[in-house]
């Protein structure tokens, strides 16, 4: 049995108030008791969430618009089988118009985007402005490239600044690319057809939001790791404004 | 020995009638393709299709086998077969070898008792019936796609247009579908087949 760190991640803000709290596995101690009073009083295999790590299976997804971008995501983070936490927010904050979305090891992508956080500050103090979306990326990149052996993260990059307005980077296994949209985690998969279809070039900051909450809404009732409810963050020149659609107002299809 | 690992394919009811479609590649383990045109779509009586994923080799042989316990039982009944009884055919032929076989099959179809019908059998020997259905290493890519615009009663045209689609968007993104697109009408009168060469699919917003 191999001892491992007990993490615990920071109060981020501009997650609506909600404390989040990630941690890999617990204490060995503490699971050994556990495991022990399990064996003793009956023979039930042990519960996924004390041996599995945790990840957010995840459907996020960004797209930008004339002036800016909308940024989504599910809220479930799944140890195996059992879900750790139903209302997590995968965007986090970067910098004030400058969001990423968050997948995969749940604990590798809250660091990389907490890194990120510091060094876009330290950055941004330096050139005395706000930083570009791209300096974000760039960020986010090196990270990923540099340990990609070890970190099993993919962080969508998303944001507002003056000189290129609204724009999405992917940065998948240490690659940077900008797109007009993408989708990540788990549950893109299911919905790859969908936004191929629906996708059009030139649409309105509303239009986007739909589609962002439609995807999502799809892709939820499909994956077994993507569900609870949905977050958005729509950036524009003003700043960030975050929203949260519980699952009772998501859209519904033809069998739901 | 063919192999392919999967593909892409579907059925669809609509308004009188339940079209069946499938992309046309075979390969080997995912590097080779070894058929770019091959149907896999094959007919096992006059009004019951059925539509054939995983391996190659055994989709070939439980349709040759269920073809031919089909049309038995349709001699035996003296009345065409129900799409159940096929569906069910290829069921038990899935569930008692699931050892050895890999295969999954769509069965569509129309008969007299029920009108148009789709059926899927897993991997393992399951039988559902559904109004429409996807199946294939390709279709998870289509999950979202076909949730969203699948309607009940559908006419013909708007059944084919959502069947094209959603071929044309999981053959764009999976690597081991591709091809033509093979689409099968069945109705009361008869059985047409259309086929739409990769060029003249539908395009989307990057191509």
């Amino acid at each position: 049995m191999s001892i491992h760190d007990f993490k615990e991640s920071n109060f981020i803000p501009g997650n609506g108030g909600l404390d989040r709290k990630v941690s890999t596995r617990p204490a060995t101690s503490l699971s050994c008791a556990k495991r022990k009073c399990f064996k003793m009083l009956d023979e039930s295999p042990e519960p996924g969430w004390l041996s599995e790590e945790v990840k957010t299976g995840t459907t996020i997804i960004a797209i930008e618009f004339d002036g800016g971008v909308v940024l989504g995501s599910d809220s479930r983070v799944s140890a195996g089988e059992t879900v750790v936490n139903r209302v997590m927010n995968k965007l986090s904050l970067l910098h004030d118009k400058i969001y990423c979305a968050l997948s995969g090891s749940a604990a590798d992508a809250q660091t990389i985007a907490e890194m990120v956080n510091y060094q876009l500050d330290v950055h941004s103090i330096e050139v005395g402005e706000d930083p570009q979306v791209r300096s974000a990326a760039t960020l986010v990149k090196n990270i990923s490239y540099k340990y990609k052996e070890e970190l099993s993260a993919h962080l969508i990059v998303a944001g507002w600044d003056k000189r290129g307005g609204g724009q999405v980077y992917v940065t998948l296994n240490g690659l940077l690319s900008r797109q007009p949209f993408a989708v990540g985690g788990s549950g893109s998969s299911y919905v790859y057809g969908f936004v191929d279809a629906e996708y059009r070039k030139a649409m309105s900051k509303e239009d986007c939001q739909q589609f962002v909450v439609n995807t999502l809404s799809l892709a939820m009732s499909r994956d077994g790791s993507s569900g609870g409810v949905a977050y958005l963050v729509t950036i524009d020149k003003k700043g960030a404004e975050e929203k949260c659609i519980l699952g009772n107002e998501l859209p519904t299809f033809y069998d739901q | 020995m063919f192999n392919t690992p999967d593909h892409h394919l579907g059925g669809v009811t609509f308004n009188g009638g339940v079209i069946i479609g499938s992309d046309s590649r075979a390969s080997i383990g995912g590097y080779y393709v070894s058929s770019k045109t091959i149907n896999k779509l094959i007919q096992v009586h006059d009004r019951i299709f059925c539509c054939i994923a995983g391996s190659l080799a055994d989709a070939q042989a439980v349709t040759k086998a269920a073809k031919f316990q089909i049309s038995f039982h349709s001699i035996q009944m003296e009345s065409p077969p129900l799409v159940k009884a096929a569906a069910s055919v290829l069921r038990e032929l899935c569930y008692n070898n699931k050892e050895e076989l890999q295969a999954g099959f769509i069965t569509a179809g129309w008969d007299r008792k029920k009108g148009p019908q789709v059926y899927t059998v897993a991997l393992g020997g399951m039988l559902l019936s559904q109004p429409f259905t996807i199946g294939g290493s390709g279709s998870t890519y289509i999950y979202g796609y076909a949730d969203a615009k699948y309607k009940p009663d559908m006419s013909k045209e708007e059944c084919l247009q959502f069947a094209t689609n959603a071929l044309a968007l999981a053959m764009g993104r999976d690597n081991v579908s591709g091809g033509v697109a093979h689409l099968v009408v069945i109705t009361e009168e008869g059985v047409e087949h259309v086929v739409i060469p990769g060029d003249k699919l539908p395009k989307f917003h990057d191509e």
